[in-house]
């Protein structure tokens, strides 16, 4: 155990105390060790809200698919929604960027607070809201271009011509997305010629370049092989120390590994939200219990 | 009768059927193969006692003499050139009108009409895809020559002819404009949702997702549209036989009237020299060059169009 | 736009509302910009239709009358009619029908239901997608001079002269029929082949769309092969057949380009066979067998014909502007009843 936590020690907010350890003993659940970067016992009550939803509730048409969701995503951590399929904790996310204004028909109502702004607010324009509130989907969605070309798509529609700012920005943010040795030598040709991992790692990549304060990942290593998963989970380890993260995961070890803070949602109601090691070990409420035990879902 | 008989009877009665539909669906390559036979069997060489169009004419007059004077005996010149320029002008013209009508219209209906709205935008179009050829050669001579280019261009200090080849591309840029909606807004619409959310997500407004993201990637099956309704307007006879003209000059100018194949086709069809004379035989040359014209722009539509297809499905 | 990484940390300052910022205005303006230049485009063409269809009307007033219906041909645009057509159009597209309707579904019925993956079959696929953009009046050419033949050798065989001999006890004597160049029969053979690519790929859309469990399901219940087509799946597909085959073949009532190369009549004061009235098809019922083999003009034809009238007072416009209604009301209908016949089967077969 403790090999494991030296390895954890490079993580930015370690805490040298090794409550994970303790906490896995008290209760009979096990919880998997996190990633490198991810230390579940950050204290993320003195974090600012990054994201603060208060009373949402949403409808496809007539049918509502979230209940009276109340929600607080503290800033630079990671926080994972779980749930069985269907329970809405997609439909949550997308909401965080307004993605749902793309379908046809739906409603939300209630309070959403981005950076202290409510989103909600018709005055609120989505295009500035989704270039700081990026989001990553669950298929991997290179465009028909070039590498470079998808990384810079972000920073050119919003106005940036200079090729020398452009070529320096894919840059890092290829590095930043663990990418760049691989596609170094090939950045002008077609992304569509990556591998599964390698163009979810460039969709990360195209996202941190609009310089985005929130990322929204959609399941974004169901997809993958385990290899390729867990590049992205240590990507996310990485990126937590400076980007607020939104997880959407049906795998509750993935969850359990790179999260700070998780939330169970069951049939459009957050069940319950809370640290993650809590939520793993000894979960307040009994339906979480049985889900994460795997009783059901 | 025992069921083993009625069973040999409906199996013969059966492979009759199958034998009858498949000589019927046979017939159209039969069509194809007619049709070349008869396009070279009097345009390039004649079995038996005619003598085909390329006997009489070389090939090297047919494609570098500037001067077509389908005449009988002496004086007659058979240079495709003036046909040629008269083709291309008006299937360029009708190109320059389509081409932004047509992707617009698909871009508007893919991207920006609600449901209901394309619901019935689709049947509009169709119908004005629907209206015969001649209505439109109507529509040019006698009402966007008099009552639109002549005002506006003599406003301009321009001088319009009667018949002329801007008139007849309009005409045949607005028949050809449903096609490429149509085909244009089915390749837009392949292109996965996914891409459209994926470029939202990044901050992008609709403009940005349709120019930068979606129309590229529809890009080669929207280029396979472009083709297909270039070669319509290339082989559109009526409208143009009535708006253009049928005099056969080597011009680029569209304000003055041109012949282009097609109408040079109609206007001989409709002459009284012989059948075996050489200003008739000179129809099927101008057939010939027509047909290879077109169905090499359909090839090469469809075989963009089945790599566009590849890539999505 | 310079990113480190780390660098966003600081600056709490975000605005989600566009009041601020000049790029993103801009960029939103440009988009609505776009947006209703691509509107702007879709209702421009539609506006286009519909000034088309006034000036016609427009064009047409004072002209169009019951009596232009029912008149011939005439010098005098005062009293010329479109009745020559109005026949000719109907006898061509009802013997087109009856070429391209079973020639057209059975090929449909055999690429769709029958052939098996081979190379003759590939080979027609490539064709029948190449025929379809071939321009009409290439197939002029050719009934022009594959058709045309047919009819000097139909003359020689019905002059009068010709008996058959039957297996050498008796002679029938032909019937004796005039037999004119460019007639109903030559030009609805030479139609047939226009519309025949698209009869074939609107039926074979239409199959396809039948679900291959009716297929299954009918095999399963010991039905042959050619049961389960001839039962089930034309059955099923029919109403999707009947629309497209209807907006296939009334293409053939617009096209004038094969008809002008074939040489029918440009100035016809006559209607084939003589027939002038609905009437006279019961009451001179023998004149029918004449219709395929006299001459014939179609409306699109003299459409053609009235517009390039040279006539210094225009007043040929009003009478071709006439006709254009005339054909374009026959239009109307025959799409209407394919709308319909799609309408009607949309609500209520739902696979």
């Amino acid at each position: 155990m403790k090999d494991r936590e030296a390895a954890c020690l490079s993580g930015q907010w370690f805490d040298v105390e090794g409550g994970a350890d303790m906490a896995e003993r008290n209760s009979g659940l096990s919880v998997p060790p996190s990633v490198r970067g991810v230390d579940r016992n950050l204290d993320t009550s003195s974090h600012a809200a990054a994201i603060d939803v208060r009373n949402m509730n949403f409808y496809y048409g007539e049918h509502q698919v979230l209940f009276d969701i109340s929600l607080m995503v503290p800033e630079r951590s990671v926080t994972a929604l779980i749930g069985p399929s269907g329970c809405g904790k997609s439909t949550f996310l997308r909401t965080l960027n307004r993605m749902n204004d793309l379908v046809e028909g739906t409603k939300c109502t209630g309070e959403c607070l981005v950076e202290g702004q409510n989103i909600m607010d018709p005055a609120v324009d989505v295009v500035l809201l989704r270039k700081h509130v990026g989001m990553v989907f669950q298929k991997s969605t290179p465009f028909p271009k070039s590498i470079f070309d998808n990384v810079a798509y972000g920073p050119r529609v919003a106005g940036e011509k200079n090729r020398s700012v452009l070529a320096d920005l894919v840059e890092s943010c290829l590095r930043k997305a663990a990418l760049w040795e691989e596609v170094r030598d090939r950045l002008h040709t077609s992304a569509m010629a990556l591998s599964g991992g390698q163009q979810q790692r460039l969709c990360i990549a195209r996202t941190l370049a609009t310089n985005p304060r929130i990322i929204l990942m959609d399941e974004p290593a169901s997809a993958l092989d385990p290899a390729s998963t867990d590049r992205i989970e240590n990507l996310i380890g990485e990126l937590c120390a400076n980007y607020t993260i939104v997880i959407v995961t049906h795998n509750m070890q993935q969850a359990s590994r790179v999260s700070h803070q998780t939330a169970f949602f069951f049939k459009g109601h957050l069940v319950e939200c809370g640290p993650t090691m809590q939520i793993f070990t000894s979960p307040s409420e009994k339906q979480t219990e049985d889900y994460i035990t795997g009783r059901f879902g | 009768m025992p069921s083993w008989a009625t069973r040999r009877i409906h199996r013969r009665h059966e492979t009759f059927i199958q034998w009858a539909l498949f000589v019927c669906a046979a017939l159209s390559v039969l069509t194809t193969a007619a049709i070349i036979f008869v396009l070279l069997s009097n345009a390039v060489y004649a079995p038996g006692s005619k003598v085909a169009f390329f006997e009489r004419v070389s090939l090297a007059e047919f494609l570098t003499s500037t001067q077509w004077k389908p005449r009988d005996g002496e004086g007659g010149q058979f240079g495709i050139w003036p046909l040629l320029s008269g083709t291309f002008l008006v299937a360029f013209i009708a190109s320059a009108v389509s081409i932004p009508a047509g992707l617009g219209a698909a871009i508007y209906m893919s991207e920006y009409a609600h449901p209901r709205e394309r619901e019935w935008l689709k049947p509009v179009l169709e119908i004005l895809a629907g209206i015969p050829s001649v209505v439109f050669g109507f529509f040019a001579l006698k009402f966007i020559t008099p009552w639109i280019l002549k005002p506006l261009l003599q406003w301009l200090g321009m001088d319009v002819a009667v018949f002329n080849s801007l008139s007849a591309g309009i005409v045949v840029g607005i028949m050809v404009t449903p096609l490429i909606a149509s085909l244009s807004e089915d390749v837009i619409r392949s292109v996965p949702r996914s891409l459209r959310e994926a470029a939202f997500a990044l901050g992008s407004t609709r403009f940005d997702v349709s120019a930068r993201v979606v129309v590229p990637a529809a890009l080669s099956g929207i280029l396979a549209s472009f083709l297909l309704a270039f070669s319509r307007a290339v082989g559109e006879t009526m409208a143009v036989a009535i708006a253009a003209g049928g005099n056969p000059l080597l011009t680029l100018n569209p304000l003055r009237g041109s012949q282009t194949m097609t109408g040079f086709m109609v206007h001989a069809s409709t002459g009284d020299s012989a059948a075996d004379s050489i200003s008739r035989m000179s129809m099927y040359a101008v057939g010939i060059t027509l047909f290879v014209i077109t169905l090499a722009i359909n090839l090469l539509s469809g075989w963009i169009m089945r790599r566009f297809r590849e890539v999505y499905q | 736009m310079s990113v480190a990484a780390g660098s966003q940390i600081a600056s709490p300052e975000i605005s989600f509302s566009s009041g601020g910022d000049s790029t993103i205005r801009r960029r939103l303006l440009l988009s609505l910009i776009f947006k209703w230049v691509c509107r702007l485009m879709t209702y421009g063409a539609l506006a286009v239709l519909a000034v088309l269809l006034t000036s016609i009307v427009w064009n047409s007033l004072g002209r169009l009358s019951p009596g232009f219906l029912v008149n011939h041909y005439s010098m005098n645009p005062a009293r010329c009619g479109i009745l020559a057509g109005v026949w000719g159009t109907f006898w061509l597209v009802l013997l087109t029908a009856c070429f391209s309707i079973p020639i057209g579904v059975g090929s449909a019925v055999y690429l769709e239901e029958l052939a098996r993956d081979n190379v003759i079959v590939r080979v027609i696929k490539v064709n029948l997608s190449n025929l379809a953009g071939v321009p009409s009046i290439v197939y002029g050419i050719l009934g022009l001079t594959a058709f045309r033949p047919m009819t000097l050798f139909l003359q020689e065989l019905f002059d009068g002269r010709h008996a058959i001999n039957v297996m050498g006890l008796f002679r029938v004597r032909l019937l004796q029929l005039e037999i004119f160049d460019g007639n109903v029969l030559v030009g609805a053979m030479t139609m047939s082949l226009v519309v025949l690519p698209t009869v074939i790929i609107a039926s074979q859309e239409a199959l396809r769309a039948v679900p291959s469990s009716i297929r299954i399901a009918s095999l399963a219940l010991g039905a042959t092969r050619w049961q389960t087509i001839w039962r089930q799946v034309i059955p099923a597909a029919l109403p999707g057949i009947s629309t497209g085959v209807i907006l296939s073949i009334s293409r053939a009532m617009g096209e004038a380009a094969p008809l002008m190369m074939i040489g029918v009549l440009t100035v016809a004061s006559m209607c084939p066979g003589g027939i002038e009235s609905p009437l006279q098809l019961i009451t001179n019922p023998t004149r029918v067998l004449s219709v395929p083999f006299d001459q014939f003009t179609a409306m699109p034809v003299e459409i053609y014909d009235w517009s390039k009238q040279p006539d210094p007072q225009d007043r040929f416009t009003a009478v071709a502007a006439s006709g254009i209604v005339v054909l374009l009301v026959v239009l109307l209908l025959i799409n209407a009843t394919a709308m319909i016949i799609r309408a009607k089967t949309a609500r209520g077969l739902k696979w």
